[in-house]
């Protein structure tokens, strides 16, 4: 069932026009965020498909900014992001792309400051849902329903079984895994949704095991 | 749990239960949250769609590009001042459907009910119902769990998007799970919002999504217009003993089926339908100074 909930039909609360171009642009700037962790000081949005093509009117650019300022589908300042933005010292570059890619609402992500950078690839597939179809080179398929935990970590035997020892402690159901890695040996990346919200003491735990490099939680509710 | 209309209506009348505390339980099951916690949700989306309502039929609502706005109102004064024909309760819920969609299109908050481009239809037929039977805020609430179960099976089994299965898919949900929540509320059986259902959806099957410019604004705002008339006198049919000779889940799939057959160019592309009429090409090239030969 692609739909779980009742509330992915009824919801969600959003600025529109379009839950597709608004709402889930919005969010897909928002997973780009939570992923980086903290307020960017550069953020290059591309456009694919639909989005390329409509963004203006459906307001997406506004939208997926207002995301990338960690605000909600429904938060009254998503109008004004760009200026809020710009008042933040965030720099913003939009770009649209010919590219023809599987989903026709693609956008590409890159948050960066002078420590870090972040590159997600986000699809919207309608009524506010979204996918996340790639963070940072590895290739996944999450919709963001539950809480979703992302470990980063070396590509090497034990390291699913370290993991699920760890939430098997805490009696923590994992409803959906996918293990993605660059190339054999090098680095992978596990993310796991699961029933029961994280601890942070848990995610320390997590962090503790030996060859995993960073663990990250992603709600969007 | 249920995958589709007939075990909604099983598990329902098996139970002695309306379709919307089936919705309730079942969400309460998948979440593994109390029922003070989902019903807390949900009056919080009733509120902001009474907002919206409020707002389309008060306030000078305009969208960005001029296209839409201030229909809602209109209506609302030639029903004050003239001998309108169809019945109140239509009228209104025709009404305050387009005042929330047109609060859509300026940018202002709603609920998506399924999408954002058909959130008017929900509770435009809702508010307009409320004033007829004087419903408590509980069976308002239960309103919006009812019609969420028909999206639920809909989404599940077909789509509910213009761009996966055009707009049947988008107005025709919206029409189709308004039809069965109208029917709950005015005390009809869930076999009866079933045929609501089904007679609304038949009438919206074919529905091409041909946004005019891209924007969700022209067709969309009359046609939340025409699926909030459409799901009243559905329900009015249902209440009244027809039922549909084609069962509910088959006129569903016989959805699917048709927004699979249908071209890109008339699943929210603006490649097509009125989008791409000599006016529609002139509004387009207007707005975002594209060429009109391209």
């Amino acid at each position: 069932m692609k739909y779980k909930s009742v509330f992915d039909i009824i919801g969600p609360i959003m600025v529109g026009p379009s839950s597709s171009h608004t709402a889930g642009a919005a969010r897909i700037g928002r997973v780009a965020r939570k992923l980086f962790g903290k307020q960017p000081k550069r953020a290059e949005i591309t456009f694919y498909g639909s989005f390329a093509k409509t963004y203006k009117g459906h307001g997406s650019d506004v939208a997926t900014v207002a995301g990338i300022l960690d605000f909600d589908t429904s938060d009254l300042r998503l109008k004004n992001s760009l200026v809020i933005a710009e008042k933040a010292g965030m720099e913003v570059s939009l770009t649209t792309s010919e590219i023809l890619t599987e989903h026709p609402n693609t956008a590409r992500i890159k948050l960066s400051d002078d420590q870090a950078t972040i590159e997600v690839v986000g699809v919207s597939i309608g009524g506010g849902k979204i996918e996340v179809l790639e963070v940072n080179g590895f290739t996944l398929q999450l919709g963001f329903d539950s809480p979703t935990m992302l470990v980063l970590h070396e590509d090497r035997f034990g390291m699913i079984a370290a993991v699920a020892k760890v939430l098997t402690q805490h009696r923590i159901n994992v409803g959906l895994m996918e293990v993605s890695r660059h190339d054999r040996g090098s680095r992978a990346l596990m993310a796991i949704e699961t029933d029961a919200p994280v601890s942070v003491e848990v995610l320390e735990e997590i962090r503790q095991i030996p060859y995993v490099f960073d663990v990250s939680l992603l709600s969007l509710n | 749990m249920f995958r589709n209309v007939a075990e909604l209506v099983e598990l329902a009348e098996s139970q002695g239960k309306k379709i919307s505390q089936v919705m309730i339980e079942a969400e309460m099951e998948v979440s593994q949250r109390s029922r003070e916690a989902i019903m807390e949700e949900m009056y919080a989306n009733l509120d902001v769609m009474e907002k919206a309502v409020r707002r389309g039929l008060t306030e000078d609502i305009r969208s960005h590009s001029g296209l839409t706005g201030g229909d809602a109102k209109k209506l609302q004064e030639y029903m004050k001042n003239k001998p309108f024909l169809s019945g109140p309760t239509l009228l209104n819920a025709v009404s305050m459907s387009v005042a929330v969609n047109e609060v859509n299109a300026a940018m202002g908050t709603i609920v998506a009910t399924p999408t954002a481009g058909a959130c008017g239809i929900v509770p435009g037929t809702l508010f307009a119902v409320s004033d007829k039977l004087q419903p408590s805020r509980e069976d308002m609430v239960n309103y919006l769990f009812a019609a969420g179960a028909i999206g639920y099976c809909i989404a599940n089994n077909a789509f509910i998007s213009g761009a996966a299965g055009g707009c049947q898919a988008e107005v025709g949900s919206a029409t189709a799970m308004a039809a069965a929540a109208i029917v709950e509320m005015a005390g009809g059986t869930p076999e009866e919002s079933a045929q609501a259902v089904a007679i609304a959806l038949k009438n919206m099957l074919g529905l091409v999504c041909d946004p005019v410019a891209g924007l969700v604004e022209v067709p969309c705002v009359k046609r939340n217009a025409m699926g909030a008339a459409i799901a009243t006198v559905a329900a009015d049919m249902a209440l009244a003993g027809i039922k549909s000779v084609i069962p509910t889940d088959e006129v569903i799939e016989a959805m699917y089926r048709i927004g699979c057959a249908m071209p890109t160019t008339l699943k929210e592309t603006a490649q097509g339908g009125l989008a791409a009429t000599q006016t529609g090409r002139q509004i387009e090239a207007k707005i975002f100074g594209v060429r009109l030969d391209k």
